[in-house]
């Protein structure tokens, strides 16, 4: 399985790439001129988000190199126990939607640690992959477009990770389990 | 609410940093932070430019609209507030599938042009959040992966024997967390009042 997962994520863009020029020319597109024209954009729509990142970003590192998300995570642990959540995979769930590279570090930490097909490796293999940046995501998509005001969404992505937290939780039990 | 959260990772990072007598991480890590920020928007500029630059050829070959036509029956539930042949639908299909593919670098560009897109629409006051905007973000945090390629390379990487053993439990996790994330977006949506 995995051969074929890789083929593909390896085929995506270069196909992309050959299919979407070719149709267009085969449309009549000036292809050189229109991509110009569409790329012309880029530079303004990344720049923008300058402000709204840093704005985030320095939120984000000040709660986390602070200690204050350790404290966070001392707190949580003894709630999530109760359903059989591991203490250690809990810093990982509460970084992940603030901070990607940081989850990531994480994940990989515990990984090594207690080898990737333990308990622990796969339910936080399970809660890394199936989550988003979700504070980042925001951010950024907002920003580019000069949005201030988030309104639910929050919200409705913080629900989307505590259900990720509890069904990753399941799936390893259910599934994974031998 | 985001004024709220911003405001308590701050505050209560100020106290901590305070309480163990090590305030001096707090400007030091706000200068990271910032400069952070700094660093991933300018690595955007690239693939950005790239990406909006094919969107462009897809668009005027017809691609995007022969896609929006295929996902029609699924986006026309998702987002009632945009009009079937808007650019805005094609450009939510490709972030989405970029996504479940975990293509990183293609389905943030996409996701930026989807928004601007739905920027286009925005009928509202242009620094507040429309419903569709809303319902793409929930849908995008949330998004099923069907590829979580990083993580199985970190699985081989530490000598997995069954290093794609979590692509169901992935799938699984995250097909719960797409229905509670749209199934909330619909509540909140009525909830915060402004229908479409």
């Amino acid at each position: 399985m995995y051969q074929v997962i890789s083929a593909i994520s390896r085929w995506a863009i270069p196909a992309i790439l050959l299919i979407v020029p070719l149709v267009a020319v085969l449309r009549g597109v000036k292809v050189f001129e229109v991509f110009v024209e569409g790329a012309e954009e880029g530079f303004a729509t990344a720049v923008k988000t300058i402000p709204y990142l840093v704005a985030m970003l320095v939120a984000v590192t000040i709660f986390r190199s602070s200690g204050a998300m350790k404290i966070t995570v001392h707190f949580l642990a003894p709630v999530l126990d109760h359903i059989g959540f591991p203490a250690e995979v809990l810093t990982h769930a509460i970084m992940r939607p603030l901070s990607g590279g940081a989850a990531l570090g994480i994940a990989t930490e515990l990984i090594k640690t207690h080898g990737p097909d333990s308990f622990i490796g796969k339910l936080v293999s399970t809660m890394q992959g199936s989550t988003d940046t979700t504070f980042y995501v925001l951010t950024l998509y907002f920003g580019s477009v000069g949005i201030r005001r988030y309104r639910y969404s929050i919200i409705s992505g913080l629900l989307a990770d505590l259900t990720t937290l509890v069904a990753s939780l399941y799936a390893v039990r259910a599934f994974l389990s031998h | 609410m985001v004024n709220y959260v911003w405001l308590a990772m701050i505050f209560f990072g100020i106290i901590a940093a305070a309480a163990s007598g090590h305030i001096e991480t707090v400007t030091t890590a706000a200068i990271e932070g910032a400069q952070t920020a700094v660093k991933t928007s300018f690595s955007l500029i690239a693939i950005i430019t790239f990406w909006l630059g094919i969107m462009k050829l897809a668009e005027a070959a017809g691609i995007v609209r022969a896609l929006a036509d295929l996902a029609r029956p699924l986006t026309r539930f998702l987002f009632p507030g945009v009009p079937r042949d808007h650019p805005a639908i094609g450009a939510i299909v490709l972030n989405l599938a970029a996504n479940m593919l975990g293509l990183g670098n293609a389905a943030t560009p996409m996701g930026l042009i989807a928004m601007q897109e739905l920027q286009k629409l925005n009928r509202g006051p242009k620094d507040t959040a429309t419903p569709a905007m809303c319902t793409f973000l929930a849908l995008n945090t949330s998004c099923i992966t069907l590829i979580p390629t990083t993580i199985i390379g970190i699985r081989i990487l530490y000598g997995s024997t069954d290093p794609t053993a979590v692509v169901g439990t992935t799938i699984f996790a995250t097909a719960c967390a797409t229905i509670v994330a749209v199934t909330a977006d619909r509540a909140l949506r009525r909830f915060y009042g402004q229908g479409g």
